[in-house]
């Protein structure tokens, strides 16, 4: 129970934490485009989610296959994006089949 | 807990491999891998409804950022006041965790209310869940799905945490520290779901 394992510095995470939000308004100011800065801020919400998980949450000092099932949604998300691919180039096939290629709205 | 286990042949053994502490931690840790497919399943949908609409407004500058940081930096502090909480309780003094308990939930209240605050504004401008003036209908219908769903995981949270703070009040601190310790998951879980959607809906 209480005191098992040793206290991580949760000052020190909290710190962590709150300079890299702050790091991440500032990358949506940074002129490198959207796919960049996008996956800029996709990296820094995962890291930030990710000491959430073992620090917070205590998932470095437990058992690996708890870990396991704590990764295993994530996995399951980053899947369905896959799976769900193939539908999002059959939607935009249609729209640009009927609307004229004038008319079609730009990316983003 | 072994010795009872021992004297009724059959029973299942009373510790758990996974989490040794107690049950509770494995069922809310499968709960909420359950419940992030759930969020994960909301936001790769927003995502997908996102890269199909050719007139998807850009949420930075629709939603607004200045407020929705301040929320952001609420909840890593309350996840700081959840954590101070159960280290107190370890060491036997109720009266602090108790204490903690209270500013957690006070986070999580001020959280919703700046959310509540946030949604009338919206709506005052125009942003409705079936339509809104910048474009693409579904940008409305995703925003308050989701954060609605978080919302709700906020308030859910306020009132779990405001009942173990009752338990803390009157039993001994031994016999709650598992139950601190799980609340303590469930909220660092509303966290981390609130760093993904943050980042997703209003930054990118």
């Amino acid at each position: 129970m209480a005191g098992e394992h040793k206290h991580p510095n949760y000052m020190a995470i909290f710190w962590t934490l709150a300079i890299l939000t702050v790091v991440e308004l500032g990358v949506v100011f940074l002129p490198f485009g959207k796919f960049a800065n996008g996956t800029m801020l996709c990296a820094l919400a995962l890291a930030k989610a990710a000491i959430v998980a073992a620090y917070f949450m205590h998932l470095r000092f437990e058992t690996r296959t708890l870990g396991l099932i704590a990764i295993t949604p994530l996995a399951i998300a980053t899947l369905l994006v896959f799976v769900l691919m193939p539908d999002t180039f059959a939607v935009n096939h249609k729209t640009a089949d009927k609307k004229p290629a004038a008319e079609a709205p730009a990316k983003h | 807990m072994s010795q009872a286990a021992t004297a009724h042949a059959g029973v299942e053994p009373a510790e758990t491999p996974l989490t040794p502490d107690s049950w509770g931690k494995l069922g809310m840790w499968i709960f909420l891998a359950g419940d992030a497919v759930g969020f994960g399943a909301l936001l790769a949908a927003y995502g997908i409804m996102r890269a199909t609409s050719g007139d998807w407004p850009d949420p930075y500058h629709v939603l607004g950022i200045n407020l929705t940081a301040l929320m952001t930096f609420l909840l890593i502090c309350s996840s700081v006041t959840m954590v101070k909480a159960l280290e107190w309780l370890g060491k036997g003094d109720r009266d602090r965790c108790k204490k903690f308990l209270f500013y957690t939930a006070l986070g999580g209240a001020i959280f919703v209310s700046l959310q509540a605050y946030e949604w009338t504004h919206l709506m005052h401008r125009g942003l409705h869940i079936n339509g809104n003036p910048w474009g693409a209908s579904l940008f409305g219908t995703s925003f308050f799905i989701v954060t609605g769903f978080h919302g709700l995981h906020v308030t859910g949270g306020v009132i779990y945490l405001l009942a173990v703070l009752g338990s803390v009040a009157r039993r001994p601190a031994a016999a709650t520290y598992n139950m601190v310790e799980i609340v303590g998951l469930y909220w660092h879980f509303v966290d981390l779901v609130w760093i993904m959607v943050f980042t997703f809906m209003y930054l990118l």
